[in-house]
């Protein structure tokens, strides 16, 4: 064998040998270096001051950010995390670098106004973030749409939320269903079917799937709600005629003169519990569903559950 | 006169190409393929601004790099290796030598950037499936990219007709640092008052404003770009690269290559 040869070999066998070597050594420092601390960094926080270093490549700055924030949002609400203290942050950065980027405001709002575990519980900044995407895209209607449903859905201000709806149908090519929410807001506020309007309206228009698988979970959440509402009033007035509670809910379903027994959308009869309460059976099958779900239940933690 | 400048730029490019300058266009390629494959996985909803902005950026830096980088040495190793002599030996006047050596390096940069403008509009078809009419604004910003190149060549001629090659790189960079911020030197300006005003007006005319070639954002939300704007940016990039090139010019006339 020539020289040259062997010391080929040999160099590619310590190559090998030392990256393999370095990778395992990586590994273990990962392990043993707190992770949280890494997680909950922002260096750089000023818009402002990453917009300048971006170098007037700030389309790219923010698609990077915007990425970080999906990233962000998706890895803390996998583990079910009660803070997103990055969350606002990281949106802002992203829709001032690039003003016209609306994905960040429609994605960017259904991250932060929902209470945890579905979102970050802080609705007054999506109202800001919506804000300032209407006033840099003034033309489009959806924004105002999503501004409206922050206000309906997670503050609960009826008259916000239809004069928000009011102001998005006079925006040029406007869906017109943005005026019949708006009336629909001032006479019906509060109401199943203008929830579940909302919701439909979501569904039909939207082309994204997550949007789309979204809009469906919380039509089925509304159908459990509803249900649930309605038989726990039978329930009540069974109590007030008889004395009693139902001892089951065939006896209930007897008693109101219902056509079957009442089930769930998946198909799984409604269970009536000896305190008299109506319960889903299977509760992790509607994660928006607000009743119908058994005392102290919590969504069981895919992992572990992330401060 | 017009054959010894062609002459001396193509051997310019030449010597580009033998340098594994056009190397850059493989990293261009991993570049751009990895993110059209992997953006629509980690984020959502924006696999084609991604393409526009990180091809488009890619296409700029990689230019500015490689316009900083070779251009710096266009004279001064011609100098050291002493072949600038055998040049002028001939009857090659010196002002030839430099814009020859400008318009090498440019078409250095217009091929690698033709090459890249391939990448870019091959990613985009990956992630659409479709070409649209408002993909054809990627051509005026790839346009802009090229006069922002044209300075940025005749600058760093400036530099090296009369800096050592390091320097030269600095100053050169400076300025594109600098360009990027030249609106807000304007606007510092506006703000200013008596003799700083003056100062200020004198510099954010001075140095080359590289901002208003960037309509990168504007162009991957599909917002047309004005004619106005298409005109006056072609203008003022030939005005600037050639007030520089004369300057390269006069330097270079007046230096002592003894």
């Amino acid at each position: 064998m020539k020289q040259r040869q062997k010391t080929t070999i040999v160099a590619s066998a310590c190559l090998m040998v030392s990256l393999a070597a370095s990778s395992f050594a990586l590994h273990r420092v990962d392990q043993l270096r707190p992770q949280g601390t890494l997680d909950e960094v922002l260096f750089l926080s000023s818009p402002k001051v990453i917009k300048r270093a971006s170098l007037g490549y700030d389309g790219l700055m923010a698609c990077i950010y915007w990425t970080r924030a999906v990233q962000y949002f998706g890895y803390r609400h996998h583990y079910y995390a009660t803070s997103y203290n990055l969350l606002a942050p990281l949106l802002e950065i992203t829709t001032h670098l690039d003003p016209h980027l609306v994905v960040a405001y429609e994605f960017g709002t259904s991250f932060l106004a929902p209470k945890p575990p579905h979102g970050a519980g802080q609705p007054e900044r999506a109202v800001e973030l919506m804000e300032y995407g209407i006033q840099n895209n003034p033309d489009n209607w959806r924004l105002y749409y999503d501004l409206g449903f922050v206000y309906y859905m997670e503050l609960r201000d009826y008259k916000k939320a239809a004069e928000t709806f009011e102001r998005g149908s006079h925006v040029p090519n406007a869906h017109p269903f943005l005026k019949i929410l708006a009336a629909q807001m001032a006479q019906h506020a509060g109401e199943y079917e203008t929830a579940r309007m909302l919701w439909t309206a979501t569904l039909q228009t939207t082309q994204d799937e997550l949007i789309k698988q979204n809009a469906v979970e919380h039509l089925r959440a509304l159908r459990v709600d509803e249900d649930v509402q309605h038989l726990q009033e039978a329930v009540t007035r069974f109590g007030e005629r008889t004395g009693r509670l139902p001892a089951s809910m065939s006896e209930l379903v007897a008693a109101e003169g219902l056509a079957g027994t009442p089930a769930d959308p998946d198909g799984h009869p409604y269970k009536l519990t000896p305190e008299g309460r109506v319960e889903v059976r299977v509760p992790d099958d509607f994660p928006f569903a607000t009743k119908g779900l058994p005392l102290g239940y919590k969504p069981a933690p895919k992992f572990h559950a992330l401060p | 006169m017009r054959t010894r400048i062609a002459y001396i730029a193509s051997n310019t490019f030449r010597e580009a190409v033998r340098d594994r300058v056009l190397y850059n266009l493989i990293a261009f390629a991993l570049l751009l393929s990895g993110a059209a494959i992997l953006v629509g996985q980690i984020s959502i909803e924006i696999e084609k601004l991604v393409v526009i902005n990180l091809g488009l950026t890619a296409v700029s830096l990689f230019g500015v790099v490689i316009a900083i980088f070779i251009g710096i040495g266009l004279v001064s190793k011609e100098i050291e290796k002493r072949t600038l002599y055998t040049v002028l030996s001939r009857p090659v006047r010196r002002w030839e030598f430099i814009v020859g050596k400008f318009f090498g390096l440019a078409g250095t940069l217009v091929v690698n950037t033709f090459f890249m403008a391939i990448g870019v509009f091959a990613a985009l078809f990956y992630v659409s499936h479709k070409f649209v009419r408002a993909d054809a604004l990627i051509l005026v910003a790839l346009y802009f990219i090229i006069l922002e190149f044209l300075i940025i060549c005749s600058l760093t001629l400036l530099f090296s007709s009369f800096s050592s090659p390091l320097l030269s790189a600095v100053f050169a960079f400076s300025l594109f640092v600098i360009g990027s911020f030249a609106e807000d030197l304007r606007n510092f300006a506006g703000m200013a008052t008596g003799v700083s005003r003056w100062l200020a007006t004198g510099v954010a005319y001075l140095v080359p404003n590289l901002s208003a070639f960037n309509v990168i954002t504007s162009v991957a939300h599909e917002q047309p770009v004005a004619r106005q704007l298409i005109l006056h940016n072609t203008l003022y990039a030939v005005f600037y690269a050639t007030m520089a090139l004369s300057g390269a010019v006069l330097i270079f006339e007046r230096r002592d290559l003894k």
